[in-house]
């Protein structure tokens, strides 16, 4: 017995040290759009630059959408480890709503923005926001089927301590899109207000 | 009522025209309807469904790699004979096909060779070879690598599909904008290019994770990170370069095929693009995967090196130290190969001496290997002769190389035969010999008997032969100022040049066709007269762990996990002699079970690269929900696994061991 609780503590080490490493990976890609956003947001074919279209207040509300759902994921996770499986769910619901209120905000800005003639396809800076906003965006969405797919998973299971590991790889992906956009809010949205 | 909206841009104009192509769309159909009624008439398919397609194991995984990567550098090889027959004829006024089917041969001679020939035979090899030699049982996420494997073959089957369906780029290997932009390039061409390495890279970017938590976490018990072989070190560099310089590969594919699906603008010459960002994020990726690729065949090398020289590797922790320094010097280099883009003299000089420092590591290498060689008893199996071609090929290239870092003499020669000539002489003399000395090396581990010696030399001077005729000239052409990837010239004196080089690539394609040989032969050797069987599980007299296990490597790989105390483990344990195990010490083990999931996560991630290419659109959201409810139902799925008693193990490793 001894050998197979081995064995799964070794998988979780592997698992969690892969998953820190994905994450990395996926650093690159948002520094390989970044650094495409910086250099392309001068390129606006002749039309209003970032600080003009930009709804500053919004994004500021959706900030504190997102960063309160980091809090509540990482409450969930505090849960799941005292396993109080009911308490995690309810943190995880919360979790998963303020996540869609971001996203929701998100296409409104964007729709906003393609109503107004600043769609995608007007120019290269238009081009370079949209993929990288809405490349964090994906991320998003992934990241709230996941949570609906491990709420499910709790619901069944309980507070299993496999639970708990995919639970942990869930909670630091949540964290790791926050801290994107946190950089999305200061290089793209507050350096493009203050330009 | 508008049904275009079901099959998206596909019509029956995008069929093959030109006999050259339409020969080869006809072909290779028939081919695989062949080979799929062979398979079924001789009841195969159960076998093949669960020993190979579902198998999770590393080793079965890493065959099928080799499988691809040998077929596609059979393909490759087409595309290079007829380019070169092209440009031998071409003063005769003989056009052998039209300059667009050239631009297309050429771009996929390249992307072929590149990432479905060197990355495959890569991954192949680490795979067989990785997790014996660490002393795991596996690599750390077996299902994520049958993933990465199937999204490999799905990008190998959609850049083979081109050629029946839409034709293929035209932009060359590394697609440059504006030339593959919308403007340019409306057709499914530079879409297949994009999505084919898009999805092959997704899935050498999750080998590069798998690879590296392998190394990291794995190992046996007692081997540090310095009491490692080299091949791992080496593996572990090329990883680490994977998992940066990948993804960088995948944006900026990810840009392009937005610029051309959605209209952006990210590398239009309008509208605020950049053309040239392209470049740089390109190449950003694309220097350091050569070295992704050089850095296991050198680890290779420095395997076989110390094997047939029966010496310990001389200056183990340089060469570590070396490793690092390629990885980290790999990253601020890619410039070079832009130096006429007008960056600047400043900027010019910094990124040429960089490049100029990359070849102090490697000489470090070299020098290495000779001092290895140096005073040991030297067995000349044909491994050992695939090193020799390689030291003097590789130091040739890599001396071209260092000639062309310098940017004032690279804008006489940029972009010219020399430099056709220069990176085919690192990436067939170094990457292609090192993965052929590899494959000669582990051969018996994988399946239990050695390959002909013989016929494997032959092939070795064959390659070495045939590309001093195919590239020397190339390098004279170059100077004499041949531009790459023409079809045509008006210069006669030309040609002779030209036609030697022609020769060399069938002189290259003879030892393609004897290394098939070779396989073909010590198989049938095997099947009849059973006088090449491995029956010791170490014909090389080798040094590390995975020679200590029976061939063929059973599926557990080690029935016992081995301690390590030493480099070169086994040598030592060797001459410390051998006990058998006592039934006492075999304990359950945990493998993964098969599953075929992998193989529908690719076949969902190849129609929505179908589904991109021809513009359908609900091909596209359906396929990526279908990709997404697999990996969701596989990663909360717990019984992945399952039990070998220790009694169980006992017994399959008393009759492996006899």
């Amino acid at each position: 017995m001894s050998a197979h609780v081995n064995h799964t503590a070794e998988k979780q080490d592997k698992a969690s040290l892969g998953f820190w490493l994905y994450l990395m990976t996926d650093i690159m890609l948002f520094a390989s759009l970044f650094a495409s956003y910086v250099i392309l947001r001068g390129g606006t074919n002749g039309s209003p630059a970032g600080g003009e279209i930009f709804n500053l207040e919004m994004i500021m509300v959706s900030t504190f959408l997102l960063l309160t759902s980091s809090l509540t994921s990482g409450l969930a996770f505090l849960a799941l480890k005292r396993s109080d499986a009911k308490r995690a769910l309810l943190l995880l619901g919360a979790t998963i709503t303020l996540g869609i209120g971001f996203l929701t905000l998100e296409l409104y800005e964007f729709g906003e923005l393609i109503m107004h003639g600043h769609g995608p396809a007007h120019s290269a800076f238009l081009s370079a926001f949209f993929t990288l906003v809405g490349t964090h965006g994906l991320h998003i969405l992934v990241g709230i089927i996941w949570a609906i797919a491990l709420g499910d998973y709790i619901t069944k299971r309980g507070a299993t301590p496999n639970a708990i590991r995919k639970f942990s790889l869930f909670t630091v992906f949540w964290h790791f899109l926050d801290l994107v956009w946190i950089f999305i809010f200061t290089i793209v949205y507050l350096l493009g207000v203050i330009s | 009522m508008d049904w275009s909206w079901l099959t998206g841009r596909l019509s029956a104009e995008y069929l093959p025209q030109d006999p050259v192509t339409l020969s080869a769309a006809i072909g290779m159909p028939l081919g695989i309807i062949a080979l799929l009624a062979a398979v079924t008439y001789f009841k195969k398919w159960g076998y093949l469904w669960n020993e190979w397609i579902t198998s999770l194991d590393a080793k079965k995984i890493g065959v099928m790699y080799m499988i691809v990567a040998i077929l596609m550098l059979l393909r490759g090889g087409a595309d290079a004979l007829m380019l070169r027959a092209q440009t031998a004829l071409a003063p005769t006024g003989i056009e052998l096909f039209d300059t667009d089917t050239f631009q297309q041969v050429f771009t996929a001679h390249g992307s072929i060779m590149i990432f479905f020939v060197a990355m495959g035979a890569m991954f192949g090899l680490i795979n067989i070879a990785l997790p014996l030699m660490l002393g795991a049982r596996d690599v750390a996420f077996p299902f994520l690598n049958s993933v990465s494997f199937w999204l490999f073959f799905t990008g190998m089957v959609i850049i083979n599909g081109s050629l029946v369906f839409g034709g293929f780029s035209n932009g060359g290997w590394l697609g440059y904008p504006p030339l593959t932009g919308l403007e340019y390039n409306p057709g499914p061409g530079v879409d297949y290019w994009i999505w084919a390495l898009q999805i092959a890279g997704i899935g050498s970017l999750l080998s590069g994770i798998n690879f590296t938590v392998t190394i990291l976490k794995c190992r046996a018990p007692g081997m540090t990170l310095m009491k490692m072989p080299i091949f791992a070190w080496s593996v572990l560099v090329s990883m680490v370069l994977v998992m940066v310089a990948f993804p960088v590969l995948t944006a900026t594919l990810g840009m392009l095929a937005l610029d051309r699906a959605a209209g952006m603008h990210f590398f239009t010459s309008d509208a605020g693009g950049n053309p040239m960002m392209y470049i740089n994020l390109i190449w950003a990726w694309g220097h350091p995967e050569v070295y992704i690729l050089i850095l296991p065949a050198f680890g290779i090398f420095s395997e076989v090196v110390a094997t047939f020289a029966r010496k310990k590797l001389f200056g183990y922790a340089t060469m570590v130290a070396a490793l690092l320094a390629i990885m980290f010097l790999s990253f601020i280099v890619w410039q070079h190969h832009f130096f006429t883009m007008g960056a600047g003299a400043n900027v010019n000089a910094f990124f040429g001496i960089t490049t100029m420092i990359i070849a102090i590591p490697t000489g470090v290498k070299i020098f290495n290997w000779l001092f290895t060689m140096y005073k040991g008893k030297i067995k000349f199996a044909s491994p050992m002769v695939w090193f020799m071609c390689f030291a003097v090929t590789f130091t040739i290239g890599g001396v071209t190389g260092v000639l062309m870092a310098v940017p004032a003499l690279d804008y006489q020669v940029h972009n010219t035969m020399f430099l056709v000539a220069h990176f085919h002489n690192v990436i067939i003399g170094g990457v292609l010999f090192g993965f052929f000395a590899g494959i000669t090396y582990w051969w018996p581990k994988v399946f239990g008997f050695t390959l002909n010696e013989t016929i494997g030399k032959l092939a070795a001077y064959m390659w070495q032969v045939g590309f001093i005729f195919a590239f020397i000239p190339l390098y004279i052409l170059g100077l004499m100022g041949a531009v790459r990837r023409i079809n045509t010239y008006d210069d006669p004196s030309w040609q002779p040049l030209f036609i030697i080089s022609g020769i060399g690539v069938m002189i290259i394609m003879l030892g393609v066709a004897l290394t098939v040989l070779q396989f073909i032969v010590s198989g049938w050797q095997y099947w009849k007269k059973k006088t090449n069987i491995d029956v010791s599980g170490d014909p090389w007299n080798g040094r590390t762990l995975e020679w200590s296990v029976p061939s063929p490597a059973p599926f557990y790989n080690f029935a016992i996990t081995p301690k390590v105390s030493r480099r070169d483990e086994w040598w030592y344990q060797k001459k410390d002699g051998l006990t058998q195990p006592k039934k006492e010490e075999y304990q359950d083990i945990e493998l993964p079970k098969n599953t075929s999931v992998g193989v529908w996560i690719a076949v969902a991630a190849g129609l929505v690269g179908f589904g991109f290419i021809w513009h359908i659109w609900w091909l596209v959201a359906i396929s990526l929900v279908v990709a997404v409810g697999f990996i969701i139902s596989r990663t909360l799925t717990d019984e992945t696994e399952y039990t070998i008693t220790a009694a169980e193990l006992y017994k399959l490793d008393r009759k492996a061991r006899s």
